[in-house]
């Protein structure tokens, strides 16, 4: 029996793709598989790791714990989506880079996004706060320290910016 | 870890959920999927299809009024969490809210759905029972009520029927001059509780929830317990579980430890209010 | 002058990608609708024979290509017939047993492969394991160590005893030296099973072209070159045949050094069967039951000391839980008897151990790698002698310190790359003095007594350790300048997070006079570098760094010599900077290494501008070769670094917990780190490695945990229930300072870094808890569980 597929239409980093999916297709896999966004990572597919966290409609999720065609017609950012047009990178890609805030890379899409999120919420995060923001999100390299360090400098890099 | 195939149904509207859940026996509903989408993964469960509640205008609601809160089966952790009326007028379901997860899993799951999926360890059903809340439930077959201390029938396992849909749940209003208190214990920040209590102080008396200590959410009246034997007194209504991460022994410890601290707080916040009130 | 790059904290270079979503990791190569992916039955029991596998059902799936079982695989290649590689044999190591790809008639762990599906994607390939019937004969297992004692049953009916191998080293009679001392105890000491558990799982994607008959494997391994010898000799092909790419790697430590792993040969066997490209990538839930695990060990300590608490004579027998195979030898529990040893001299030393076969996930080394064992074991009979003597823990670590003035340092055993356990340098005295600052051991009692009339419980540990670094036997590097200026390195290694792009880089950069930006490294390729090892047991920077240096070296050797002619000045006068060679203050007479390298390869053809300047016309002495004889052409260099021996790095850890006295939480109040790597080439860097590996060790030490039943079912094979910390778990905020004793082994006295870490974090909070709740702690981990009941059983 061939499986039903489903059209679905996710306007991904501002960008609109039209897919026909199963209804089982996970968001995590639709993006990485159907629409080559690789970007976002799976680590575990059971909700707990972080790494595919992308937002949807603004709001971090978790990618593999959201069916694709349950959330047709909705905006998805993943970390491409980060990236500012001219290439260049945001205020908390750029905090990464200069706290050494990832090692193996694995899991950093889903901490940047979540923390873009973050920011945009509560711009000047307390150092509590700015732990508290990425308490969420499994990392087996870096021990937290630097990325924790990341948040406070993308609040400070945003600041300055007038932008997150 | 991928889902086993399944049919999916969007339904624009309640009757044509509940008519499309009432045809097939082996269907589930989907809200958030926070719980629901691991099962799937894991193959741990297979419907045979999803009924999908995304597409059902006005379940997203939460309304409050002096008598309590109603959310709607769609609305998000997050929402509910946010809304200073419901902290207002319920402040023990922000309390626990808070425990729930991490922001991204609050982003997206529902506390209807948390509160049907009947787990013993979540917070949400333990204070759903220690309120004396309700759930809304419909079908094909039409509504009812079904109260809280006959929602839970064992572990995961909820008096919701096959082809029910909880439109909402219900948490009654804190009475002026009433107390609440939350704390767990959890290996880590937003797992699963080790054991977590919640407590109500009113002029009733004063009530404590269970999470993650029996097979369902408990509550146990330790109205006229004296301090220091609080913990033991809801020992005698419980019987604490063992798992890999506690001994039945070390969560009975939990549970005196937590009973003697929340209750305490309970009373502390009562009095504060009180004063408020004044 | 050009600011020299080592010991420079550089911003790294590969973040630029992973921070845009542009890492290539193994999932991320081949996707394309026409890849088709693969899964793996496993089995469900821990021990079973396999009376019949039906996979009639499966065929008939719409999307499934093939499905494989043992019997399948001979036909393919004959070597697949056969049991996967036992990669480290040992002479002690009398029954070695390994798996086959898939199962052959037994399984001896939850998880073993079974069977092989390639389909359309992973969800049609799982809906075929659903299908596939397997009839076991559940046969009762062995899980556990003193299950495999008492050896009432077997794991592999030809192991008597279920003894894989039994080893023994001494420096002179142990018991009798305990025997003739002052003071003596007895201690037993265990550690339970943990894992590597990196964020990404294994993965393999293979693509066989038949047009030229040669077969490309990507997999996410910490050996390139190991995959591909593995995969040549399995499916019959030449060397020449087999290209291994590890693409970024979403982090290893220690499990994905094992290799082959079943599906490194059946995707590529597959590829070849199909002609098309096939995928495998790891789940969670397999990643738990079917990769390594390690660290389960119990030990039993013998131990005579004088009034001082010096070690007079130790005796130490332990057993090692190897899980149900063993394909990478005894190294983990050989680095335990040797680097047990740490920072200390005692008298005389005698170590045995048994590595005992159980029907449970099978056991490779996991960062640290046997030290954290070793270590939880003297650091625990240090804090043991200070209590029965009443003195200071330090002091009497300080009593056993081998002395500056001692190195090179002999222990008189065999380490694990089968060479002499020699130190080859270390200041240790220094490094407890900075520990005991950091940490503030001698204001500690005021803290305590500070703390208690609050009411609250405190309690201080530090542990100190050895960790021999940089083993052999080689690594090799390329180095190489295009006429642009730009310089190419590839060095055999794989990368796990490391950041060898940045480090390598800065080696090049500060060796060849040339640009940071202008170097770019190449690591795990083996078109690139076909000859090198792997990356483990600390010894990246050790060995391909030595190796960069070595063969920026040549390259600049070269550089010079062209330049020199060219510019008709003497070697000597010359220096480089930026890519521009000049003549020592006359910096009007330069060459950038762009033209040099055009220079060095005299062309018959012109293809643009530069090479205008290397064509027969314009260059070469025509009564000489237009290659000298003893040259090559081309801008390059090739160099291999292979050190007699492993360099020893060092450090100290020390911990400040906070135990809840009704909940028996632990709370880490203070962490403090003195590490000695020798020269550093990029603090950041190290700095980073080592609140990875603390955090690792608290994570030990405090959280995790492979949790078996009787039956062989592993408990916890979720992130649910394998308590991986978050930000919340980990210290907020770790106290570094470095020591830097060089080693003499290598030409940057560099030592690794990688492990460091992880390696005394159950000593130290072992040691603390202890201080904290005044109740010996002799196993590790300890949960709040654990400490509820010690405590009741102290009471009692």
């Amino acid at each position: 029996m061939t499986e039903e597929l489903h059209d679905v239409r996710l306007d991904v980093n501002g960008t609109a793709y039209d897919v026909r999916v199963p209804a089982r297709r996970l968001l995590s896999d639709a993006l990485r598989h159907d629409l080559g966004l690789t970007g976002t990572h799976v680590g575990c597919e059971h909700g707990v790791c972080g790494s595919c966290t992308v937002l949807l409609d603004g709001a971090p999720v978790r990618a593999c714990l959201v069916l694709a065609v349950s959330v047709s017609g909705q905006r998805v950012t993943t970390v491409e989506g980060l990236t500012r047009p001219d290439g260049s990178l945001g205020p908390v890609q750029q905090a990464f880079a200069e706290c050494h805030g990832l090692q193996c890379g694995f899991c950093t899409p889903g901490f940047l996004t979540t923390i873009t999120a973050g920011l945009r919420d509560n711009p000047a995060p307390t150092h509590d706060e700015a732990r508290e923001m990425v308490a969420g999100n499994l990392c087996r390299c870096t021990g937290y320290q630097n990325i924790v360090r990341a948040v406070e400098r993308a609040a400070e890099l945003a600041a300055t910016e007038g932008r997150p | 870890m991928k889902p086993a195939p399944f049919a999916y149904h969007r339904p624009a509207s309640l009757d044509e959920a509940l008519t499309t859940l009432a045809g097939d026996p082996h269907a589930k509903v989907l809200a958030g999927g926070q719980s629901l989408v691991p099962l799937l993964s894991m193959r741990l469960a297979q419907p045979s299809a999803l009924v999908d509640l995304a597409g059902i205008p006005g379940l997203d609601g939460i309304e409050v009024d002096e008598h309590g809160v109603r959310v709607g089966a769609l609305a998000r952790h997050s929402a509910v969490l946010a809304s200073a009326d419901v902290r207002r007028v319920q402040p023990l379901v922000g309390l626990a809210l808070a425990h729930v997860a991490h922001a991204t899993i609050r982003n997206r799951g529902t506390t209807v759905g948390s509160v049907v999926h009947a787990d013993a360890a979540a917070e949400m059903p333990a204070v759903l029972a220690l309120l004396g809340g309700s759930v809304e439930a419909a079908s094909v077959r039409g509504t009812r009520t079904i109260a809280a201390d006959e929602l839970y029938l064992g572990p995961l396992e909820s008096s919701l029927a096959p082809d029910e849909i909880a439109t909402s749940a219900w948490f009654p209003a804190l009475p002026p001059g009433a107390g609440v208190a939350f704390e767990e214990v959890a290996r880590r920040q937003g797992d699963y509780a080790l054991a977590g209590v919640a407590a109500v102080a009113d002029d009733a008396g004063v009530r404590a929830g269970y999470l993650s200590v029996c097979e369902v959410p408990t509550v146990v009246d330790l109205t006229d317990v004296p301090a220091g034997g609080r913990g033991d007194a809801a020992l005698a209504r419980l019987d604490p579980a063992e798992d890999i991460h506690a001994t039945a022994a070390y969560r009975s410890q939990l549970v005196r430890v937590l009973t003697e601290r929340v209750v305490e707080s309970a009373l502390v916040s009562r009095r504060d209010r009180a004063g408020e009130g004044r | 002058m050009t600011t020299k790059l080592m010991g420079q904290g550089v911003q790294r270079v590969e973040d630029q990608r992973f921070l845009r979503g542009h890492g290539r990791y193994v999932d991320d190569v081949a996707v394309d609708p026409a890849t088709l992916h693969a899964a793996v039955l496993r089995s469900p029991h821990a021990h079973a024979r396999i009376l019949d596998v039906d996979v009639d059902a499966v065929l008939d799936l719409e999307g499934v290509h093939l499905v494989w079982t043992h019997e399948d695989l001979a036909g393919l290649s004959a070597p697949m017939a056969d049991p996967l590689p036992l990669l480290i044999p040992h002479p002690t190591l009398t029954h070695g047993r390994t798996q086959h790809a898939l199962a052959a008639g037994e399984v001896n762990y939850a998880g073993e492969a079974v069977a092989f599906v390639v389909a359309d994607d992973r969800y049609v390939a799982e809906d075929a394991l659903d299908r596939i019937r397997v009839t076991y004969d559940v046969l009762p297992p062995v899980v556990g160590i003193e299950a495999a004692r008492a050896a009432d049953r077997l794991v592999h009916d030809d192991v008597p005893g279920n003894v894989a191998a039994r080893m023994v080293q001494e420096t002179g009679d142990a018991p009798a030296a305990i025997a003739a001392a002052p003071h003596r105890l007895a201690l037993d000491l265990t550690v339970e099973r943990s894992a590597s558990t990196p964020l990404e799982g294994r993965g393999t994607v293979a693509r066989w072209d038949p047009d030229v008959g040669r077969l490309t494997v990507w997999t996410s391994t910490q050996s390139s070159t190991g995959v591909r010898a593995a995969v040549a000799v399995k499916l019959g092909l030449d060397l020449g045949q087999v290209d291994v790419i590890t693409p970024d790697v979403g982090g290893g430590f220690g499990v994905k050094i094992n290799h082959p792993w079943p599906e490194e040969l059946l995707v590529p066997l597959a590829a070849r069967a199909l002609g098309r490209t096939v995928k495998f990538t790891e789940d969670r839930r397999e990643h738990f039951v079917s990769s390594a695990h390690e660290r389960g060990q119990v030990h039993h300590v013998e131990v005579g000391f004088d009034d001082d608490g010096r070690l007079l004579g130790l005796d130490v027998e332990f057993w090692h839980d190897h899980g149900a195979y063993i394909p990478y030898g005894l190294i983990v529990p050989i680095i335990t008897s040797t680097q047990l040893l740490g920072p200390y001299k005692p008298a005389v030393y005698r170590v045995a151990f048994e590595s005992l076969y159980t029907n449970t996930v099978m056991v490779t080394p996991y960062r640290g790698a046997g030290r954290p064992q070793g270590c939880f074991v003297m650091e625990r009979t240090m804090d043991a002698i200070a209590r029965y003597l009443g003195k200071d823990r330090a002091e009497v670590r300080a009593a056993n310190f081998i002395q500056p003035d001692e190195f090179p340092f002999d222990q008189g055993l065999v380490f694990q790359d089968g060479r002499e356990l020699e130190y080859d340098s270390g200041d240790y005295p220094a490094s407890l003095e900075k520990i005991k600052t950091l940490i503030g051991w001698d204001d500690f009692p005021t803290f305590r007594k500070a703390m208690a009339e609050q009411g609250r419980r405190v309690g201080i540990g530090l542990a100190c350790y050895v960790e021999g670094t940089g083993v052999g036997p080689y690594e090799g590097a390329h180095v190489h300048v295009e006429t642009t200026g730009k310089v190419k390195v590839a060095t055999g290694l794989t990368t796990q997070g490391q950041g060898h792009a940045t480090v390598f880089a800065q080696l090049v950069a500060d060796e060849l006079g040339v640009r940071f930006e202008d170097v770019e490294v190449v690591t795990g390729d083996t078109r690139r570098m076909p000859y090198a090892v792997g990356t483990f047991a600390s010894r990246a920077a050790v060995m391909s760094g030595s190796a960069i240096h070595l063969a920026a070296t040549r390259t600049r050797e070269k550089v010079l010599r062209i330049a020199a002619e060219a510019l008709e000045a003497d070697e000597q006068d010359l220096e480089i900077v930026d890519g521009v060679v000049s003549v020592k203050g006359s910096p009007g007479t330069s060459l950038d290494l762009g033209t040099i390298a055009v220079l060095s390869n005299p062309l018959r053809y012109a293809f643009d501008e530069a090479s205008k300047a290397a064509t027969q016309f314009s260059v070469g002495d025509p009564g000489r070769p237009p290659v000298p004889e003893d040259d090559e052409p081309g801008l390059e260099g090739r160099d291999f670094y292979s050190p007699e021996r492993a360099t020893f790095a060092s450090g100290m850890h020390a911990v400040i917990v906070e135990t809840d006295p009704d909940a028996a939480e632990v709370r880490i109040l203070k962490y403090a780190v003195v590490h000695d790597c020798g020269r550093l080439i990029n603090p950041m860097i190290v700095e980073g490695q080592i609140h990875g590996g603390v955090a690792q060790g608290v994570a030990g030490a405090l959280y995790e945990r492979m949790v078996y039943d009787e039956a062989g079912q592993l408990q916890n094979a979720s992130f649910m229930d394998f308590l991986m910390p978050y930000a919340t778990e980990i210290p907020d905020g770790i106290d570094i300072d470095h020591l830097e004793t060089p080693s003499p082994l290598n030409p940057l006295g560099i030592k690794g870094a990688g492990e460091a870490g992880v390696i005394p974090s159950a000593a130290v909070f072992a040691a603390a808890i202890e201080d904290a709740e005044r109740i010996p702690i002799t196993a590790m981990p300890i949960s709040p569980s654990e400490l509820f009941h010690l405590r009741q059983e102290h009471t009692r």
